[in-house]
């Protein structure tokens, strides 16, 4: 099957395991070479002399994602117990004083074992792959309205204070830095798949659809939206959490 | 189309203190009207035939007074009469308008070009407001020289326009578990297509000049949330583009003014606004939206990430429940729309009868890879009761699934990637309503 969407996920591991071509980076190696990798066209592999080279405290300024293997920590530390103090001025307005989240406000804390209930509960504890991806979102884009507000050190303790609500980190006394954050392992960190779509049977069958008298009986109305009354012009006010776009 | 019952539709809905059977009472009734109003319509017309229609026989102020001069609208906007067809948005399904979407009017739209100011929004930390002169875009990681571009820098690359559709990940997300909103702008209209212009991404990478162990690209927006998404170098290089015109003009702020990313085909979360930063890695970030969120739980408690491509697609627009049949039997148009993040669509299939029989709709407008096409159904309604659906087929000869496929394969928890079929039933007063048919 060489349908897109298998092409699309195996993008990621063929990109991992194999070296591609060098795209760009020395251009009088790429003249007059052809390479599946590198789209032909007017301009490829051609410089044009704009922009200016970027500075080093510029990049340092814009540059604070953080990756799964720890690169891009930066030093630091911080205790649950000050982790406390800060969630509990900045965030638990929002995310309530246990990460329980107030009013439709995300959950940080709770829902372990639920992802295979009919309601699951995804949060830092029971869904989140990664320590790293605390650090990094609670960096760059909270509190909710003050983003970047937060030091190093802030972070850290929140992120420490996160994994004691969840009980990933029991001792009061923890203490998270740059030196033992590659070391936690969150709980949920084995359950992500690559996208196989295209393995899926109504995708594998490739079959000419169905034209004529596909299927018997009378049509029977399964559901109806407005039993469930929730369009605004119908004048619902709340979801039933059938789904959302979070 | 009567003021009255449309005016209850501009979806600043009204917080009942007494919702529950009263507003649905109230909604049927309004639906009512709205057929009753075209019927009346209709027969008010035949009985001023005998006489002569008035607004034939007798001069209109239209046509004897003058009308407003060329300096009355510097930037003009629809006609009066088509104010209904805005964005709406259902409040209920984010904590925070800043945090949220809202949706493109589809069932009031043809064509395949979307207005800028209908494109549908969704922003993470609202509308960031940038002064282009301040705006910046930094290319830095594994590359020969990092550079900073002005958005003057970036036009001076060569440029090219696509048309290609963006569609929300979680579009029609909220009807996993079943029919649950009543219109086509709710349930289909986290979509929008329009032209762009701008530069392909790969002149910018080959201006920094990627390192070989180069395999992953990080964008980033500057707006409040720091919007990021890892994207594989080959997508980066095939296809993505850097843009700042939609439909020949700026972007429009809610659209990542000055600048954007192009991702085609693709989830709408990856094409980040107001784009200041690209990082080249040799790993995927694994960034908050594509962890805990841009992932689609399983059944088993498993969940995929990086599904990136959108797949095939399609949905009646009209008619559809907010746009009901009001000329009674006879002749109808049915039109929709169909795209997949595989390229072209090759045919749309369209029932009438729930899906026991199948008839190839009419293509119409141009076929672009990775945009939105329109289709047509023309036929003679008897005035029953119907139940339509559309079914498109894409270039890669993958066929749109029932629902039931989708939540044999995946359970109803994935939130994202929802592409099932639609039903639509029409009932004989013409009002139709979104639901789902064994």
């Amino acid at each position: 099957m060489s349908k897109f969407l298998d092409r699309a996920f195996t993008v990621a591991l063929v990109s991992a395991a194999l070296a591609l071509p060098a795209i760009a980076g020395d251009s009088t190696r790429m003249k007059g070479v052809e390479s599946a990798s590198v789209p032909s066209g007017e301009g490829a592999g051609e410089h044009f002399g704009l922009g200016r080279e970027a500075t080093q405290e510029e990049i340092a300024a814009w540059n604070i994602d953080v990756r799964p293997d720890g690169e891009g920590l930066p030093e630091g530390s911080g205790t649950v117990a000050r982790g406390e103090e800060i969630f509990t001025e900045q965030c638990a307005v929002c995310h309530g004083d246990f990460g329980e989240g107030r009013d439709r406000w995300p959950q940080l804390a709770g829902g372990f074992d639920t992802l295979t209930r009919e309601r699951p509960v995804k949060t830092v504890g029971s869904y989140w792959p990664y320590l790293s991806t605390v650090y990094d979102y609670v960096h760059r884009a909270m509190p909710f309205g003050n983003s970047q507000s937060l030091s190093n050190d802030d972070v850290y303790a929140l992120a420490a204070y996160i994994l004691y609500l969840n009980d990933i980190e029991t001792d009061e006394d923890f203490e998270l830095s740059k030196k033992n954050f590659t070391t936690i392992t969150m709980p949920n960190a084995g359950e992500f798949v690559a996208d196989n779509r295209a393995e899926e049977q109504h995708y594998k069958d490739d079959r000419d659809p169905c034209m004529k008298d596909c299927k018997s009986g009378p049509v029977e109305v399964t559901m109806h939206a407005q039993v469930l009354d929730v369009t605004p012009d119908a004048g619902g006010e709340e979801g039933p959490g059938g789904g959302n776009v979070d | 189309m009567d003021s009255e019952s449309t005016s209850g539709r501009d979806g600043t809905a009204k917080a009942k203190a007494d919702h529950g059977g009263a507003s649905r009472r109230s909604f049927l009734k309004s639906t009512l009207a709205l057929g009753g109003a075209g019927l009346a319509g209709t027969a008010g017309i035949r009985a001023a035939q005998a006489a002569g229609d008035p607004l034939i026989t007798e001069i209109q102020d239209w046509n004897r007074y003058l009308g407003v001069g060329v300096d009355a609208a510097p930037y003009g906007m629809p006609s009066e009469f088509e104010k209904d067809v805005v964005r709406r948005s259902v409040p209920w399904l984010t904590a925070d308008a800043t945090s949220s979407v809202n949706f493109t009017p589809l069932h009031a739209l043809d064509g395949i070009i979307t207005p800028n100011g209908l494109c549908f929004e969704r922003h993470h930390g609202g509308v960031a407001v940038i002064p282009p002169q301040d705006h910046r875009l930094m290319i830095h990681g594994l590359v020969d020289k990092p550079l900073v571009f002005t958005m003057e820098d970036l036009q001076r690359f060569p440029r090219e326009n696509r048309v290609y559709f963006l569609e929300c990940a979680a579009n029609s997300g909220m009807e996993w578990r079943g029919a649950q909103l009543n219109g086509c702008q709710y349930t289909h209209g986290m979509v929008h297509c329009v032209m762009y212009t701008g530069t392909p991404l790969k002149h910018l990478l080959n201006e920094a000049g990627v390192k070989t162990a180069g395999k992953w690209l990080l964008a980033e927006g500057a707006d409040a949330s720091t919007m990021t998404r890892s994207i594989p170098m080959e997508k980066a290089l095939e296809d993505c583009m850097v843009v700042w015109k939609m439909n020949g003009e700026a972007l429009r702020p809610e659209q990542g003014y000055p600048v954007r990313l192009v991702v085609p085909g693709w989830e709408g979360n990856m094409w980040v606004k107001w784009l200041r930063r690209l990082e080249v890695g040799d790993a995927p970030w694994e960034q908050r939206e594509e962890t805990s969120k841009y992932t689609d739980l399983l059944a088993d408690g498993k969940a995929r990430k990086f599904t990136w491509a959108m797949e095939v697609k399609s949905v009646i627009t009209n008619p559809s429940p907010q746009a009901p049949i009001t000329h009674g039997r006879g002749r109808t148009v049915i039109t929709g729309l169909a795209w997949s993040g595989n390229g072209t669509i090759k045919r749309v299939d369209v029932s009438i009868d729930g899906g026991r029989n199948w008839q190839t709709a009419r293509l119409d407008g141009p076929s672009l890879s990775k945009a939105v096409h329109r289709f047509y159904h023309d036929f003679d309604w008897d005035g029953s009761e119907l139940y339509l659906q559309s079914r498109a087929m894409d270039e890669q000869g993958f066929v749109q699934p029932t629902k039931n496929e989708l939540r044999a394969a995946r359970g109803t928890n994935s939130i994202y990637h929802n592409n099932g079929i639609q039903t639509w039933y029409l009932k004989a007063d013409g009002a139709l309503e979104n639901v789902e048919v064994s």
